[in-house]
């Protein structure tokens, strides 16, 4: 076995070079359609309440970058940040908060941002007002007790950007006739997905969740126009004065005498659906 | 049989227990150092090495990222961070001059799994049982993995690396990870063929290996002369094909250095050998002058070169 046979060794034959790359090619594709399948099951499955660390791209992009070294968790100063163990359904072994069980505490200085070496979290966010990593959605709002007519209120305070990712919107209680009902209202473009108000929220389960941006968010069709802010922009209406015919609404009746009043608002006074 | 099931018996004698296992405790003594150190942080509160293997920070200042995971990163078409860039510098110059896959012998910690695999194995006269794959096995992996890298944009191999994931494992306290980790490489490495993992499948393994194909720090059967021919050495190698070359070369004019690049680096042939046939050397020492003459030994060398 020792003694070694120079001349089968040295001298590679057509037929055994092409049946070993045969063979070989054959082997590597199916072990990388494996691999890849494997891959392509893991990457598609972040689950919504799993959120990324400050600053972490977009999952294809922070799947080419990221090591799963974890230095991102070791420097986060309140643990939020943890890794995902194997056989959770987030890619094993990369960083993750679950908002309700600790949020992130959006320290100025975002030292995970900082530890990360690989660009998996974009050094390029300074300032972690601007951070995305999901919005805030009151998705059991008919649970939350502010929509009750209460005024719970502790979303909206323990907010870090009070007034500004989440607002109260006023409107009439219609159940009691006489009070208000303040519904916690968040803005996508100040929230920064950090869970402060999912962890406050009082209720067993809670009402506001931080959810990723594809999850959280409606996206309008490139075509669509709002009339009224192509009329700002122009600074006149678009229509008017170009012969444009009108045809009457559905249920609207003209008075016999001629064209009714238009209103501040644009409409017509008088005009019943 | 029994003497293959027992390699070093006669180093044992001749040297003492503690001199023919001298490099396997060197060996998981640096092992052990490489999981110590990650744990020192988070068992006493002082940082020494954050991180994992994968990428880690040392004291605030070394970075070290390995160099087969930056690459995969770098063929999905994302360039690192410059810390990252050096780390993986750092860690490719230090393989270069310390021999490629003394990752998989001094570092990797799936190799006490193996080794303990091999060994149950060697007992058991398991050697020759279960699957045989071809040495350039690995390397097709390894291939495939670059592929796949490139194809779903990911760093393909971190899915399903058991390298770091062991690892990542043991020093984020996942321990029920660590077990099936462990168990599944153990039971792979035990009854699907002998070193089928590190030596046949592990792309890891076979980047370094690479590496190994120019690296500097190399052994070498530098006293080939007094080999006796007890076959101890190839009994122990993890990759035993690489010893013939330069053990018994003699006849083919070939140097004692043991250039492939599939050796490990690891010392089991220095521990086992009687007659301290091997020594680590470096790559270009590799002339028939450097060969030491045959000393005090009663059997001739050129007799066993027939």
């Amino acid at each position: 076995m020792a003694e070694k046979t120079p001349n089968k060794k040295n001298k590679v034959s057509r037929r055994d070079f092409l049946g070993d790359a045969a063979k070989g090619v054959c082997g590597a594709g199916l072990f990388g359609l494996a691999l890849g399948s494997v891959v392509a099951e893991a990457e598609g499955k972040l689950p919504a309440d799993a959120i990324r660390p400050p600053g972490a791209t977009a999952e294809a992009d922070f799947l080419s970058a990221c090591v799963r070294c974890g230095l991102c968790v070791r420097d986060c100063p309140y643990d939020t940040l943890s890794l995902a163990d194997m056989g959770s359904s987030v890619v094993s072994g990369t960083p993750l908060f679950v908002a309700r069980t600790i949020p992130c505490e959006m320290c100025d200085d975002i030292p995970c941002v900082v530890a990360c070496p690989t660009g998996a979290l974009d050094k390029s966010l300074t300032n972690i007002d601007d951070a995305k990593m999901g919005i805030a959605v009151l998705v059991g709002h008919e649970t939350c007790l502010n929509f009750q007519g209460l005024r719970c209120d502790v979303c909206y305070r323990v907010c870090p950007l009070i007034e500004e990712a989440i607002t109260l919107e006023r409107s009439a209680n219609e159940r009691t006739g006489k009070h208000a009902i303040f519904i916690p209202t968040v803005h996508s473009d100040k929230c920064t997905g950090c869970g402060k108000c999912e962890h406050a929220c009082v209720l067993e389960k809670t009402a506001i969740r931080v959810l990723p941006e594809r999850i959280a968010l409606g996206e309008l069709g490139a075509h669509y126009r709002w009339g009224w802010v192509e009329k700002g922009n122009k600074g006149e209406s678009l229509i008017e004065g170009q012969g444009i015919i009108d045809l009457p609404d559905r249920g609207y009746n003209p008075e016999p005498s001629g064209f009714p009043e238009k209103s501040a608002t644009g409409g017509y006074k008088g005009f019943k659906p | 049989m029994s003497k293959m099931q027992n390699p070093g018996a006669a180093a044992v004698e001749q040297k003492g227990w503690l001199a023919a296992h001298k490099w396997l405790i060197l060996r998981r003594l640096s092992q052990i150092l490489f999981i110590a150190a990650f744990l020192v942080g988070p068992l006493t509160g002082f940082w020494l090495v954050k991180g994992t293997l994968a990428s880690s920070m040392t004291l605030d200042v070394l970075p070290l990222t390995d160099p087969f995971i930056f690459l995969q990163s770098l063929v999905t078409g994302h360039v690192m961070e410059t810390n990252a860039i050096i780390g993986a510098v750092i860690v490719a110059a230090a393989y270069f001059l310390l021999g490629g896959r003394v990752f998989c012998s001094w570092v990797c910690p799936v190799n006490i799994i193996s080794d303990t695999a091999s060994w149950l194995r060697r007992k058991l006269g398991w050697k020759k049982t279960g699957v045989r794959l071809d040495r350039s096995t690995a390397l097709w992996t390894m291939g495939a993995v670059f592929v796949t890298s490139a194809l779903t944009g990911t760093i393909a191999w971190e899915f399903v690396n058991p390298v770091t994931m062991l690892h990542r494992a043991i020093v984020f306290g996942a321990f029920a990870s660590v077990g099936l980790v462990s168990g599944a490489l153990f039971l792979i490495e035990l009854v699907g063929g002998d070193r089928i993992w590190c030596s046949r499948l592990c792309p890891v393994g076979a980047f370094y290996g690479l590496l190994g194909k120019v690296s500097v720090l190399k052994v070498s059967a530098s006293k080939r002369k007094a080999c006796n021919d007890c076959m101890d050495c190839y009994a122990v190698c993890p990759e035993s094909h690489v010893i013939s070359p330069a053990l018994k070369g003699e006849k083919d004019n070939r140097g004692p250095i043991i250039l492939s690049g599939d050796c490990t680096n690891c010392g089991r042939c220095l521990d086992v050998c009687s007659e301290d046939v091997f020594e680590f050397s470096l790559r270009t020492r590799n002339k028939l002058d450097d060969v030491r003459p045959n000393e005090g030994s009663a059997e001739d060398g050129t007799q066993r070169a027939a």
